[in-house]
């Protein structure tokens, strides 16, 4: 096992309202107190984290986590856009769960799931960064402000006015709009826990879902690029 | 087409995921009854939530649900039973393929391989199907279900699972295991109350005669080939119990 440390869900509402004034601040003041909440952040790294020890624990891993393969799947390729690189994320992040599994505290456990997942893909988009850096330095700055794609989502949408062209828009995105879309919209996950999730406090969180679906409601408008004044 | 209210705007985010505090809801609700830009900003937020929820669920490939149950099987095998005994030191590893070289060329391949040989491994996974109750993934005795079942999970032809039950070995399941690196599929039988693991792998190695010899731990072990297929039963039946085990499943396979 890498010694990269399984995620570690920081006390974001310490740092939530503070770290986010303004209107996003004020609106995190608005927010409901949900149930647990905080409950899956106390850990404590007294031990690394190790596998379950005894038939029961492996039987509780398998009920807690395996019902999310899907879901872990579906990230991770939300993530890599790729889906052979998405299989190979969604098996390491289920490796390292089972092997961590001692440093799961309760919570949901498909957040802490998609943490692992997220973690996984970083690693995994980095070593191909530097990959790609090595193999043709300009590659890499490409893939850096990606969405070569979005020029070609308005013609989609005459055609065939659909998923495809909705799909695209999501891989479109920028990266950390993206992720925070995807879970809240197609993983379900509430705040708090997309805020465990990318680490980020809940003000970040919510300011970046506002521009995710701004950036979105932009990409899809039938006349995005031709019909508005240059 | 109006602008929403700049201090409303995050607030109608959290409205719409339900995220907001009854106070505030009930407060941002009255402002939307007076204030079109907010309202249409809503409805727009509101259109693109209901669009998303259109996508179609992307779902994990069987195959690679199955590796996953197959690493988690191997991995709990590793966490249950961390005292594999010590395999031998490199001089003694020699001498003992030496001598095995007079007996049998296929053994030596299995013990002179990285990591526990695949007799080991297998006796292992009996061990453990017994201890971590999790004989079976599917508890069927209908041989009609348990071969499709690992279709799609094992990356090669299923075998077929006949059920022995006239010949006092009734058909109890199928489970996915791991061996070799790979998923493998395991079809469970009974004998009275011993379990039998039958372990299916596609053929490796030279041509195989059936032999039946004890198994690292004790148990008892048969072993044989058909149509591109190794099979492994593995059990703490007695041996020649096992012997015509390998002879119901075979005539009944034809």
């Amino acid at each position: 096992m890498t010694a990269r440390a399984l995620p570690f869900f920081p006390p974001f509402w310490l740092s939530a309202v503070t770290s986010s004034g303004g209107l996003i601040g004020k609106a995190v003041g608005a927010l409901k107190r949900t149930a647990g909440e905080g409950a899956a952040a106390i850990q404590q790294a007294a031990e690394p984290p190790g596998p379950p020890q005894n038939p029961a624990d492996i039987e509780r891993f398998r009920r807690l986590l395996l019902p999310y393969q899907d879901d872990a799947y579906a990230f991770a390729l939300h993530l890599s856009r790729d889906p052979s690189a998405a299989e190979d994320l969604a098996q390491e992040a289920y490796l390292k769960a089972f092997r961590g599994f001692s440093g799961y505290r309760g919570g949901e456990p498909k957040a802490w799931l998609l943490a692992i997942v997220r973690t996984c893909f970083l690693d995994w988009a980095r070593g191909r960064k530097a990959w790609a850096a090595m193999v043709d330095p300009h590659a890499a700055e490409e893939a850096e402000d990606a969405p070569a794609e979005q020029a070609s989502v308005e013609d989609l949408l005459v055609r065939e006015a659909g998923i495809k062209a909705l799909r695209l828009a999501i891989d479109g995105l920028p990266e950390p709009f993206k992720q925070t879309l995807v879970l809240r919209e197609l993983q379900e996950m509430n705040y708090r826990q997309i805020a465990e999730i990318t680490g980020a406090p809940i003000g970040t969180v919510m300011s970046r879902l506002a521009r995710a679906r701004a950036m979105l409601i932009a990409a899809l408008r039938p006349s995005a690029s031709k019909g508005a004044p240059a | 087409m109006s602008a929403p209210c700049p201090d409303k705007e995050p607030m109608l985010h959290a409205l719409l995921d339900g995220e907001l505090d009854a106070a505030n809801a009930s407060a941002l609700e009255a402002h939307l009854q007076t204030c079109p830009g907010c309202a249409q900003r809503l409805q727009a937020l509101q259109a693109l939530h209901d669009r998303l929820a259109e996508l179609p669920p992307v779902t994990a490939p069987e195959a690679l649900k199955g590796r996953i149950d197959a690493m988690i099987a191997k991995e709990a095998r590793k966490t249950v039973r961390p005292a594999r005994p010590a395999r031998p030191g490199p001089f003694l590893g020699w001498l003992t393929a030496g001598a095995m070289t007079l007996v049998s060329a296929s053994l030596m391949v299995a013990i002179l391989d990285d990591g526990p040989s695949l007799p080991q491994e297998l006796a292992d996974a009996h061990v453990h199907s017994l201890l971590a109750d999790h004989l079976v993934d599917i508890p069927t005795s209908d041989k009609h279900v348990v071969r499709p079942w690992f279709d799609g999970k094992i990356g090669y032809a299923p075998p077929a699972a006949p059920d022995l039950k006239d010949q006092g070995f009734p058909l109890v399941g199928g489970r996915l295991d791991y061996a070799e690196g790979r998923p493998i599929a395991a079809i469970v039988y009974r004998r009275r109350q011993h379990v039998i693991n039958l372990f299916v792998l596609p053929a490796k190695g030279p041509f195989v005669v059936p032999r039946l010899g004890p198994a690292p731990g004790g148990y008892a072990m048969v072993q044989w080939r058909d149509r591109g297929l190794d099979y492994w039963a593995v059990s703490d039946a007695e041996p020649d119990e096992l012997k015509s085990f390998h002879e119901a499943f075979e005539k009944a396979a034809g």
